[in-house]
């Protein structure tokens, strides 16, 4: 029931939900990087069903568009995004990865272009599912370095 | 004929398709065989090179000579105005206003991607950092080419440093287009990056490790070698490591007859001298090729139409 109340007592913005315990910071950074005057709400370890935990995120304001969402899904990839207006879920969809990630991280590699340059950081993503390991693997490669890092140096 | 590679910038060897690979090694065997039309004569060509690198620049140089093209320029950094704290991004926007095309050569990687974004006119990659060389991949193409006869369904190996080695990485992502069969033999710390395994393996493209060199001259048609640093171990190991990738003479005794060895030089001990007169050394040749790769290259980057590849 409060979960509910959380997502709901919100006029008009967005609210995360799943975010997986330990990324809503991440995620939240994500976003001030992206407005520095959002309006945030952070709730860490809340109870999710059964006997899980995760973090929520409610931002004022800002209906999000599935590209603003994708760019958080290395930090959150079961996330779902409920967009609200007039308190009611106007919009609702699962956190895509996107193609490319643009000016969000900076290249691991010290010795990249892209440190000393004034350019945005630059990835495009590519993902391998292996369906008998069941395992899925993210990888970014530099548009500039052209290094391929897998996702967990960024989280 | 329409020349694709007109105007375009050479930055990555993965930014070229079979057709223009074929191109360049077609019009370089061409040059070599004979001379061709002052292809860069009234071109200013800017060979820029943040970090220095004689050979390369020596090459490229003489390859735009040859062309008659004229060249401005420096050849290291020391004094310009990057030294200064310049950003890269100006300085290749001035140089773009001045010349026809920039060869460039820089210590970060991604800076010749950089430039090609920022520059209004052709950049040529002679290198940047640790990533890519895409001349030194269309010589290695060219000779392999040249002393098979053909690019196609190719048994090739790689020796030594497949970690580091970007001349391997490149070479192998090239003649990946070409259907060939790789071997690897390589120390277990210097193993080719997983991301290039898993590349070859998505296209398809059949590797092994062998354990030995010998194992795996028998087999090939072209036997890639290159250097293992020293600096990368200590020095006992590095003696137990060196000595099982060295090749001689010996070890050419089972090679099939049009087997070759090719070395992007230059070497230190990973060849031992007496394989030299071997009918399979084939890295002199190699080497010379570089001017007649660099001046195809640039031929075509710097002209709409090659009379010679029309004739051809
Ligand atoms: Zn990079």
């Amino acid at each position: 029931m409060r979960e509910t109340m959380a997502v709901e007592a919100i006029l008009k913005g967005t609210v995360i939900d799943h975010v997986p315990t330990g990324q809503g910071l991440n995620i939240l950074s994500l976003i001030q990087k992206r407005d520095p005057q959002a309006q945030i709400t952070v709730g860490l370890n809340l109870p999710s069903k059964g006997n899980g935990k995760k973090d929520i995120i409610k931002v004022e304001g800002w209906l999000f568009s599935q590209h603003d969402a994708g760019e958080m899904a290395l930090y959150a990839p079961t996330a779902t995004v409920n967009v609200i207006d007039n308190y009611a879920v106007v919009k609702k969809f699962k956190i895509e990865l996107p193609d490319q990630f643009v000016g969000l991280f900076a290249c691991p590699n010290s010795n990249c272009i892209s440190h000393t340059e004034p350019v945005a950081s630059r990835f495009s993503v590519s993902q391998t599912h292996n369906a008998e390991a069941n395992t899925h693997k993210v990888r970014l490669q530099c548009h500039f370095c052209e290094r391929t890092f897998s996702d967990s140096l960024f989280k | 004929m329409p020349n694709p590679l007109y105007q375009k910038d050479i930055v990555s060897i993965r930014d070229l398709n079979q057709t223009e690979l074929e191109l360049i090694i077609q019009l370089a065997s061409i040059i070599k065989a004979q001379p061709v039309s002052p292809y860069l004569s009234n071109k200013v060509i800017a060979s820029c090179f943040f970090e220095a690198s004689t050979r390369t620049r020596l090459s490229f140089e003489t390859a735009v000579q040859r062309l008659q093209g004229s060249l401005i320029g420096f050849s290291d950094s020391a004094n310009t105005s990057t030294q200064k704290g310049e950003t890269l991004t100006d300085s290749i926007n001035m140089i773009s206003s001045y010349a026809d095309a920039i060869i460039m050569r820089h210590p970060k990687e991604g800076a010749a991607r950089l430039a090609a974004e920022v520059a209004t006119v052709p950049v040529i990659n002679g290198g940047d950092g640790a990533n890519q060389h895409p001349s030194q991949t269309l010589l290695d193409l060219f000779s392999i080419a040249e002393c098979q006869g053909r690019l196609t369904d190719l048994k090739v190996a790689f020796v030594g440093d497949l970690k580091y080695g970007r001349t391997v990485h490149s070479l192998a992502q090239a003649l990946s287009l070409f259907n060939p069969t790789f071997y690897f033999i390589a120390p277990e710390a210097l193993k080719m990056p997983s991301y290039l395994e898993q590349d070859l393996a998505e296209k398809g493209i059949s590797y092994q490790y062998l354990s030995s060199l010998e194992e795996g001259v028998e087999q090939v048609d072209i036997l890639y070698m290159t250097r293992v640093q020293k600096e990368r171990f200590d020095p006992t190991e590095y003696m137990h490591i060196a000595s099982k990738y060295i090749l001689t003479k010996a070890m050419l005794k089972g090679a099939k007859p049009n087997m070759r060895v090719l070395h992007p030089l230059p070497r230190v001990d990973e060849i031992h001298p007496d394989v030299d007169s071997s009918e399979h050394a084939y890295y002199f040749q190699q080497a010379e090729n570089g001017v007649y790769a660099r001046q195809a290259l640039l031929a075509l980057v710097m002209n709409e139409h090659i009379k010679e590849l029309d004739n051809a």
